[in-house]
């Protein structure tokens, strides 16, 4: 362990420590471009220089390993001319557009610049200028304000994983640059913006609408896949304007997918702003009075047994609660929150979790993946998983779609065939497993979108329990959800009870005439034509499949504009705090229950948010414990049966449009367009496709 | 100053190694541990450039990124490093004239403007029968032997205008001219003969 000493204090530092990070240790600030804490350290902005004992000139603090005996000052006036001078060389071809620059108030540049800039320019020939370069739909280049710190090529090149960017050319003509003009084929190409130190690389649909000192910052959690991401939403007025990620280091570090960061146009567009009536087939505006009386006017004297709902995707988990508490009152079991029709075994809670957590990829060394594509149905868990591929020693193996995954893996079969022949050591991968010490086993929600559901499920049990993937302190058992909403209507037992029908069940009934009233809470990916006759309540943000097919809509509100709970797949729950408040006359999603079940006679015992979380914390004691994972104890579960030999697939077919709020963004829509299309269109000609 | 280093007007459809170049691709890759082929990078990059006229165009690039399974932008960051890779399509013989300090003391303008002159092209320019390209550049390494002139591989040394003019119809009449010193000197000795040590030189001739 090096001792040494900065600005005369003494600091003893894990071997291999940099300056930099030892001056962090002590809370000494050292400025810096081209450094990154989650990327290789390249030493070639120069801005980070300290004076060393005994060293002949000023060294780069974020390239400098600590040694023994160091003395290292970082506030001389050495230190400060060599920093302004490396100032200096920057700023020469630096435009000074700071007034029409989008970086302008939060630029790294900008703020180092007032401490180490010079107060005029001594350079007098024409700065030069470079040509701005298409990266496709998100990011946005001004590349002569581009500093060369090389953060967005290793970005790219070791978190995304995709070998996009590069410099070319050398000297005064190096350029970053695609070179042939191709848009960031990754799902993290937003996080570029962040990385960028200066105004080089921006957002796109951003630009030119906002100064970072006018908005109002929520920190908050997405909802737009499982991950649950921490995100801060700023907004000005009613508009949210941009998401930008928070560090947690547990979830998703300080990394958010594009879908996170670009979907929020789409909070804007097709909002469903007031209640609306069908009356003569037609959708009519109404007040909340009218909905109300419309609901209860139909509901009423309707046997339990004839009411169902359905949560969808972007449910939080109070409103699921109220509204399974006033199905109960109804006396109807026929409720689900797997929209998607997923079958599997929630009896135990390690069934249906991410055991081993995000955090926990990092300590396995075999992982298996079944039915899954995370790089699209949960990016950061794909990302975690390129971290620790980089980390060396991992082997990943694959059962189900061989897709694009950023990391080397093995394909071990499409279908249950290599699942069956993995349980019962057979198949040549076993042994891999055998000699794995932290083996995990990723199950993808397209593993369970399927009849047999539950035998995939008992048969990943049973795999996991041959091949130690779970012991003492290590449970590699994990599934991967895609909703938002599931785990927390899961926790809650949002599920059908005793005699009830599942979605599947519900949609047939509905279409058969068995089932009169259909409560739809935000469910939108189900198949609304063939719910029949049923009365359809739909209550959500967004006008999308399920408010076509509703008779009544009930206004909510989307995730950035109501305080919920959510709960991410690894079982942790999160506060998505209000941003904006609903559009005109929508509520936040458990008031609108609330008041809905005083007029169907079913009043329920809550009057505010705080009751419910009580009432929340009382039905499952994870609610108690917000942000943190209550682990679960292993128990058997799942239904051991026959697995088809039917291919896995991914729930994922479009990952730019997956719920009503990307599949209303125009961003979003312009990436399907960008990336998913022409990938579409090229399988088909190769003949590969599906 | 930033327009691409490419134009794609002129970029052929394909590129693929001749089987010839390909078997000496091989033996070049096999000279490097497994795993490490991308060391070969350079050396397929100046095979793909001598197959093709002289110049490297984006598809030479990505077929040599391909057969070394490199992502193909550090192909293109290689390439366009290095001023010997021509990313534009070039004449048959370059003449690259070296116009730094000692050359340009020992009259390098005057075979610059010889050159030009010649063959009625300024610097940087093709002839518009696609024979020569001509380009000024910095230091050769050869400046004991100022002025120099590169032609393709070849270095033509201690050239005076009128060398130059003998050189280009030499070139012109599809001759390759003797390279070296123009004036007969061996390597870098003093020009007209050893000054000192004549008791110790071997007579050459």
């Amino acid at each position: 362990m090096p001792k040494l000493t900065i600005d005369g204090i003494e600091i003893e530092v894990e071997p291999g420590t940099s300056i930099l990070q030892a001056c962090e240790q002590l809370g000494i600030e050292i400025p810096r471009f081209c450094y990154h804490e989650r990327l290789s350290v390249p030493a070639n902005c120069r801005m980070c220089l300290v004076e060393m004992e005994r060293a002949p000139k000023p060294v780069a603090a974020c390239a400098m390993p600590c040694g023994d005996g160091m003395v290292v000052k970082t506030n001389t006036d050495l230190v400060h001319k060599a920093r302004k001078g490396v100032m200096e060389f920057l700023l020469i071809n630096h435009p000074l557009d700071c007034p029409i620059c989008d970086q302008g108030g939060e630029c790294d540049l900008q703020d180092q610049a007032m401490a180490y800039g010079f107060d005029r320019g001594r350079y007098g020939e024409n700065k030069r200028a470079v040509q701005d370069k298409y990266m496709g739909p998100l990011i946005r280049t001004e590349m002569t304000r581009c500093i060369h710190c090389t953060r967005c090529i290793r970005f790219v090149n070791e978190i995304a994983g995709v070998p996009d960017l590069g410099a070319v050319n050398r000297g005064e003509h190096m350029e970053i640059t695609t070179f042939v003009e191709k848009a960031i084929g990754s799902e993290l190409s937003g996080n570029l913006a962040d990385v960028c130190p200066v105004g080089a690389l921006l957002s796109k649909p951003y630009a030119f609408t906002a100064r970072p000192w006018e908005l109002r910052k929520t920190e908050t959690v997405d909802v737009l896949d499982a991950v649950g991401s921490n995100i801060r939403v700023d907004t000005r007025g009613p508009e949210v304007m941009r998401v930008l990620p928070r560090v947690n280091e547990d979830v998703n570090e300080e990394w958010i997918a594009d879908k996170t960061r670009f979907a929020y146009d789409g909070l804007k567009r097709q909002r469903l702003d007031r209640p609306y009536v069908r009356k003569d087939g037609k959708l009519l505006p109404a007040t909340w009075a009218e909905a109300f009386q419309a609901i209860a006017a139909k509901v009423k004297g309707v046997p339990g047994n004839r009411i169902a709902a359905i949560a969808g995707d972007l449910a939080d988990t109070e409103s699921m609660l109220a509204l399974k508490e006033l199905m109960v009152g109804l006396g109807a079991a026929n409720i689900d929150c797997r929209q998607d029709g997923a079958v599997f075994d929630a009896s135990s809670r390690a069934g249906y979790l991410f055991n081993s957590g995000i955090a926990g990829i990092e300590r396995a060394d075999v992982i298996l993946l079944v039915g899954t594509n995370p790089r699209w149905e949960a990016t950061i868990v794909n990302a975690r998983i390129r971290k620790r591929y980089l980390m060396g020693g991992l082997k990943v193996a694959v059962i189900g779609e061989a897709r694009e995954l950023t990391y080397p893996y093995s394909h071990l079969g499409t279908g249950a065939g290599a699942l069956r022949q993995l349980v019962d050591g057979t198949h040549a991968f076993a042994d891999v497993l055998r000699g794995a010490k932290n083996p995990m086993v990723i199950l993808g929600a397209g593993a369970f979108r399927r009849k047999d559901g539950a035998a995939v499920q008992a048969a990943v049990r049973k795999l996991a329990e041959t091949f130690n993937v779970v012991q003492d302190g290590w449970n590699g058992f994990n599934v991967l959800h895609t909703a938002a909403s599931r785990v927390g209507g899961l926790d809650i037992g949002f599920l059908p009870g005793e005699g009830g029908r599942g979605t599947a069940g519900i949609v047939e009934g509905a279409g058969k005439g068995e089932i009169d009233v259909v409560y739809l809470l935000g469910a939108d990916e189900i198949d609304t034509a063939a719910l029949g006759k049923a009365f359809v309540v739909y209550q959500g943000h967004h006008g999308d499949k399920g408010a076509h097919r509703a008779d009544v809509i009930l206004p909510g509100a989307a995730y950035t504009e109501k305080n919920a709970i959510y709960v991410n797949t690894e079982g942790r729950p999160q506060q998505a705090r209000l941003a904006t408040f609903p559009p005109g006359e929508a509520r936040e999603d458990w008031k609108i229950l609330r008041a809905l079940s005083e007029q169907l006679g079913h009043k329920l015992p809550y009057d505010s948010l705080a009751q419910l979380r009580r009432r929340l914390a009382e039905v499952n004691p994870v609610f108690a414990a917000v942000g943190t994972v209550t682990p679960s104890p292993w128990a058997s579960f799942g239904a051991e049966g026959l697995i088809e030999d039917s291919p896995f697939f991914s729930t994922v077919a479009n990952y730019y449009m997956t719920d009503p709020i990307s599949r209303a963004s125009v961003t979003m829509a312009r990436c399907a367009e960008t990336f998913v299309k022409p990938a579409e269109s090229a399988q088909e000609r190769t003949g590969t496709h599906g | 100053m930033s327009a691409p280093a490419h134009d794609p007007a002129k970029e052929p459809a394909s590129f693929a190694f001749t089987p010839e170049n390909l078997e000496r691709a091989k033996s070049i890759i096999a000279k490097y541990p497994a795993g490490k082929q991308a060391s070969a990078c350079m050396p397929l990059l100046d095979l793909a450039q001598r197959q093709n006229d002289g110049w490297l165009p984006r598809v030479a690039m990505d077929a040599v990124a391909d057969l070394l399974g490199m992502p193909r932008i550090r192909v293109y960051e290689v390439a366009t490093f290095y001023t010997m890779y021509n990313k534009t399509p070039v004449g048959k013989h370059v003449i690259q004239v070296c116009t730094t300090t000692p050359c340009w003391l020992r009259g390098s303008d005057d075979i610059v403007h010889t050159c030009e002159r010649k063959l009625g092209i300024g610097v940087g320019e093709t002839t518009a029968d696609g024979q020569f390209t001509l380009r000024e550049v910095e230091c050769s390494g050869a400046c004991v032997n100022a002025p120099v002139v590169q032609i393709g591989d070849d270095y033509y040394e201690d050239v005076s205008p009128e060398h130059m003019e003998t050189i280009i119809d030499a070139l012109k009449g599809g001759e390759i001219p003797k390279h070296g010193s123009q004036i007969g000197r061996q390597s870098s000795e003093p020009v007209g003969g050893p000054t000192t040590l004549k008791a110790f030189t071997t007579t050459a001739d």
